[in-house]
């Protein structure tokens, strides 16, 4: 490990930045005078970081960001994403601006102009690994303390956290002490902290008493295992201060994963609730209606490159439509010729579960597809430092809920609900009053298979676009329905969310591969005392 | 049956594009032989290359690309003039990714289309049950995946890597070269996963790692629920020791994965994931900025900066028509056998099964990393290893390499029963699993005592 020569240059560029810092203006004077002397000193720079061995390259980086170079943090930048490259001819130093093809636009990394293309076979690529991209990482923070935005401060303040070295300490300390934010001040004593009890400091561990802080945990726990008696009872009690908070927190974020699931559930079944639980068609192709839903948001964002979160907005009505319109045309197609004879609908309807999912692949392509999550649906909502809810599945979560509340309104304040209702209890009886049955039917199995596209748009967030999407849901569908009582869609809400928490509750302790098996038992159990399910139909509507 | 009649279609359109390949290929080739005088290629029987791979299913993903390469080889080998003198001419078979049909499909193969040579199979389940075909209609078979080892076959070449190719050394470079201390084993619940998590977890300990330190963990098939897992990683990992993953989850799964990892923020720098089973394939269905620096053990890699490389991703852009196509591992494997192969049947002046099978062993190729691949007495090659970490690109860029090749190892040393077996197909030995302490041949290509 190189982690010496790494402390020592860390150290060492601490003290610079603080020299730095306390003369600000005469600074970047002199700095610029004698960058204004002296020819320019870049090639030597990127050279020595192209040549050096992964083991020099620290030094390398450390004389880059030294040289108070204006083009030093982007040079950095680009070495930190792998975009450096060596012409290897001539030498020079390029930044590759994309690097996909057989020809690669560059731009010149001195004057960062851009300088054509080059092929790929002429470049060296200025390669990077995990303990660099580190120590770059944490060299450009120490660079960020000194700018003005206390956002960028803040952030550069939690880079630091758990990867300050020993004899930067005390220069640190100065500087939060100095530091006008309280929130940045705060993480910076919290990041001296973890340093000072990494090396033993058993009166810094009172600051960290009760922290969530996953590196201040880590800290304490390294601590606790420590020879140093009176240090390692001093972490342990530190420790045991945080555990009642941590198991509270543990326990809602189980919550927030099995509803998570459970809201998965909820969508890929809702669908099914509608063309299976109401309409009692028993359709195989159901997972393909939501495979072509997601497939449809992949669509829409090809066709408006740049834009994922306009193109998933977009998706919405489109999956609406793309998998109602199949769906009409399964139910005119197949299903119609088969009413009142479940077996050979299912049989027709797996096929067509097949033939959509081969046209797919001989289509488009056996391979999965590329589904870009916008920004604003990545990364998570930080409640506090132990617990953070992933941002994805909480907008599923959420759309889930829409989806349902809408359905719920077709089914009791429409006429199509009111129709669907009065053909699927009596249909002759329906059909008397003057309701068009058939096209009742259409309409109802258009209103599921639409669902099902809306789930696959959600799903595309969440797992693989490929052909064989649907397959991984369509048993999971049919468990949550006929859990959760036929033809009742509330049975739907709360079956699917309940199987998913339990799922997520017996996962820690059983493992993926025995809670799902847990969970399948335990559905077959309670279908056998409750054949039908939580919430059955009652009254007339039941005999049907 | 949709699919069938689909994907025979499929077939068809690909055989037809070979015809017309094949004849302007041999108009080429009978006005040259015109001038010199040379025999034309058509006037003898074609050399039949068996193609075993799932176009249709959940293995088309990964298989289809496959038959493809091979299409690609055959192609370039006609256009230099065929092999021996003779036309090569492929056969594709769909066996649909349902392990039964890949026996019937060998079967097929061998005896109703007689071709001289397979090159197939993707997962072990399906290699297994091809395997009695194979050895009882006397065929050859390459199999281009990186597998669990612990089997010889005297018809089959493995051409991926066994586990002391892959596994074993990308654990020692996250042991020595980033100092890991604590592992979490994590797999999808099947044969290579848990195979190679018992070596890997045999190993470990050899090592000096506490159980405590080591945490196994299995999923079903295509699991798309990481959250808990993911969650539990990141507690297992914040004990003040540096913890690696060590992932042998399979292809589609990896992608939920990826994609939770980079939600609950676990960066590659805190705990890097290191993948057996994630290939630029894989990563072609991810958006892999958020996974830069988790890292992958593999023999080969699309961004291997060598002439021979570019050369053949160059004729794979051409072949495909797109130039954001991407090149992997198996795909090199492949190459590799095909080459071997042509040249096992060059040096044997046939293709007669024994012959070639005698012939190959020995012969060294160039691999696209720019070394030799050598077709070892076990019937697996020599291949270096390189640990990629991963790019905002989708590829791979090398940070570790093993100084030399390594020779894939059939039986691995450090399961209980397997670490006395040895395989070596020449006379006068001609076994698969050699008791060395015994002294005696187990028979058949598998170990009952292996378990």
């Amino acid at each position: 490990m190189n982690s010496i020569a790494g402390r020592h240059w860390l150290s060492a560029l601490v003290l610079l930045c603080l020299v730095a810092l306390g003369l600000g203006q005469a600074w970047a004077q002199d700095a610029g005078a004698s960058e204004a002397a002296s020819s320019d000193q870049g090639p030597a720079l990127l050279s020595a970081l192209a040549e050096s061995s992964f083991r020099d390259k620290e030094a390398a980086i450390d004389a880059i960001a030294e040289s108070g170079d204006e083009r030093a943090r982007r040079w950095l930048e680009s070495f930190a994403e792998g975009k450096l490259a060596r012409v290897k001819d001539s030498g020079a130093i390029v930044v590759v601006l994309e690097n996909r093809g057989r020809n690669w636009p560059v731009a010149d990394a001195l004057t960062l102009e851009p300088a054509g293309e080059i092929s790929r076979r002429e470049l060296d690529r200025v390669s990077i690994n995990n303990s660099l991209r580190g120590y770059l990482d944490s060299t450009l923070a120490l660079i960020d303390l000194r700018v003005d935005d206390p956002a960028q401060r803040l952030a550069a303040a939690r880079d630091l956290l758990g990867e300050v070295e020993a004899e930067a300490v005390d220069s640190l300390s100065e500087l939060a002490a100095a530091e006008s934010d309280p929130e940045v001040a705060a993480t910076l004593e919290q990041a001296i902290a973890i340093a000072r009890v990494e090396q033993g400091d058993v009166a810094a561990v009172e600051a960290l008493s009760g922290s969530l802080n996953g590196q201040a945990r880590a800290a304490l726990m390294q601590a606790s295992r420590s020879d140093d008696v009176a240090l390692a009872e001093a972490a342990q009690a530190a420790l045991a201060e945080s555990e009642q908070a941590l198991k509270l927190n543990r326990a809602a974020e189980t919550l927030y994963f099995g509803l998570s699931l459970g809201s998965v559930l909820v969508l890929a079944a809702i669908g099914l609730a509608i063309t299976f639980g109401v309409m009692g068609v028993i359709n195989m192709a159901h997972g393909e209606l939501i495979m072509l839903g997601a497939y449809t948001t992949w669509a829409m964002q090809q066709l408006l490159p740049g834009q994922p979160g306009l193109a998933l907005l977009l998706a919405i009505p489109a999956g609406f439509l793309v998998a109602a319109l199949v769906g009409v045309a399964i139910e005119r197609g197949v299903i119609q010729f088969l009413k009142g004879r479940p077996l050979e609908t299912l049989l027709a309807t797996f096929g067509v579960s097949l033939i959509l999912q081969q046209l797919v692949r001989t289509l488009i392509s056996p391979l999965n597809r590329t589904v870009v999550t916008p920004e604003w649906m990545s990364g998570s909502l930080v409640i506090n430092e132990a617990l953070s809810l992933t941002l994805n599945r909480l907008y599923v979560l959420g759309f889930a809920i829409l989806v349902f509340a809408a359905l719920m309104l077709v089914m009791r304040r429409t006429r199509l609900g009111l129709e669907v209702r009065a053909v699927t209890q009596n249909r002759a009886m329906a059909r008397s009053m003057g309701i068009r049955a058939t096209r009742v039917d259409i309409l109802t199995f258009a209103l599921g298979s639409g669902v099902a596209g809306l789930a696959g748009v959600a799903l595309s967030q969440l797992t693989n676009v490929g052909p064989n999407l649907g397959q991984n849901y369509i048993i999971d569908s049919f468990m949550v329905v006929v859990f959760g009582g036929v033809g009742n869609l509330w049975g739907t809400l709360v079956a699917g969310l309940s199987l998913g928490v339990i799922n997520q509750v017996l996962e820690p302790w059983a493992g993926a591969v025995l809670a799902k098996i847990l969970v399948l038992v335990f559905i077959i159990l309670f279908i056998q005392k409750r054949p039908r399910g939580l919430f059955p139909q009652k009254g007339r509507a039941a005999e049907g | 049956m949709p699919t069938a009649s689909i994907s025979s279609t499929q077939v068809c359109a690909h055989r037809s594009k070979a015809l017309s390949r094949k004849v302007l290929a041999s108009l080429a080739v009978s006005t040259l032989s015109l001038a010199i005088a040379a025999p034309a290629l058509a006037q003898e029987d074609p050399i039949k290359v068996g193609i075993l791979h799932s176009l249709s299913g959940t293995m088309a993903i990964s298989e289809s690309t496959l038959k493809d390469t091979m299409l690609m080889l055959i192609e370039q080998q006609n256009e230099a003039g065929g092999l021996l003198g003779r036309e090569l001419e492929p056969v594709v078979v769909d066996p649909a990714s349902n392990w039964p049909l890949f026996a019937e499909k060998a079967r097929e193969l061998l005896a109703q289309e007689e071709v001289d040579v397979i090159f197939g199979n993707w997962t072990s389940v399906s290699r297994k049950s091809v395997l009695p075909v194979v050895e009882e209609l006397n065929g050859l078979l390459f199999y281009p995946v990186q597998y669990e080892g612990e089997e010889s076959s005297e018809n089959v070449f493995y051409t991926g890597a066994a586990p002391n190719q892959q596994a074993i050394p990308a654990v020692d470079y996250l042991m020595n070269e980033v100092g890991v201390e604590r592992w979490v084993l994590a797999g999808t619940d099947y044969v290579y996963p848990r195979t190679t998590n018992k070596i890997l977890e045999a190993y470990l300990k050899s090592q000096g790692v506490a159980d405590e330190d080591i945490m196994v963990n299995y999923t079903p098939f295509g699991h798309s629920d990481w959250q808990n897992i993911v969650s539990e990683i990141k507690q297992f990992g914040g004990a003040g020791k540096k913890t690696a993953v060590v992932s042998t989850i399979n292809g589609d799964a990896n992608v939920p994965f990826y994609r939770e990892l980079a939600n609950q923020g676990v960066e590659a720098s805190d705990i890097p994931v290191v993948a057996f089973s994630v290939g630029e394939q894989e990563l072609s269905g991810l958006d892999t900025a958020p996974l830069v620096g988790h890292l992958a053990a593999w023999n080969y890699f699309m961004s291997v900066d060598e002439d021979v490389n570019y050369d053949f991703i160059d004729a794979w852009y051409d072949y495909t028509g797109d130039d954001n196509a991407v090149t992997n591992d198996p795909m090199e494997a492949h190459y590799i056998g095909f080459n071997m192969w042509a040249e096992a049947v060059r040096k044997a002046e046939t293709t007669d099964v024994d012959a070639v099978k005698e012939a190959i062993i020995g012969v060294s190729v160039p691999n696209l990393t720019g070394g030799y691949a050598t077709m070892m007495p076990n019937h697996h090659i020599t291949k270096p290893v390189l640990i990629g970490e991963i790019q905002d690109n989708g590829q791979f860029s090398v940070v570790w390499q093993t100084p030399s090749t390594v020779a894939g190892d059939a039986w691995s040393d450090y399961l209980e029963g397997s670490r006395d077996l040895i395989s070596d197909w020449r006379a006068p030995l001609e076994c698969g699993n050699y008791n060395v302490v015994q002294g005696s041949c187990g028979g058949g290509s598998d170990v009952a005592s292996s378990e």
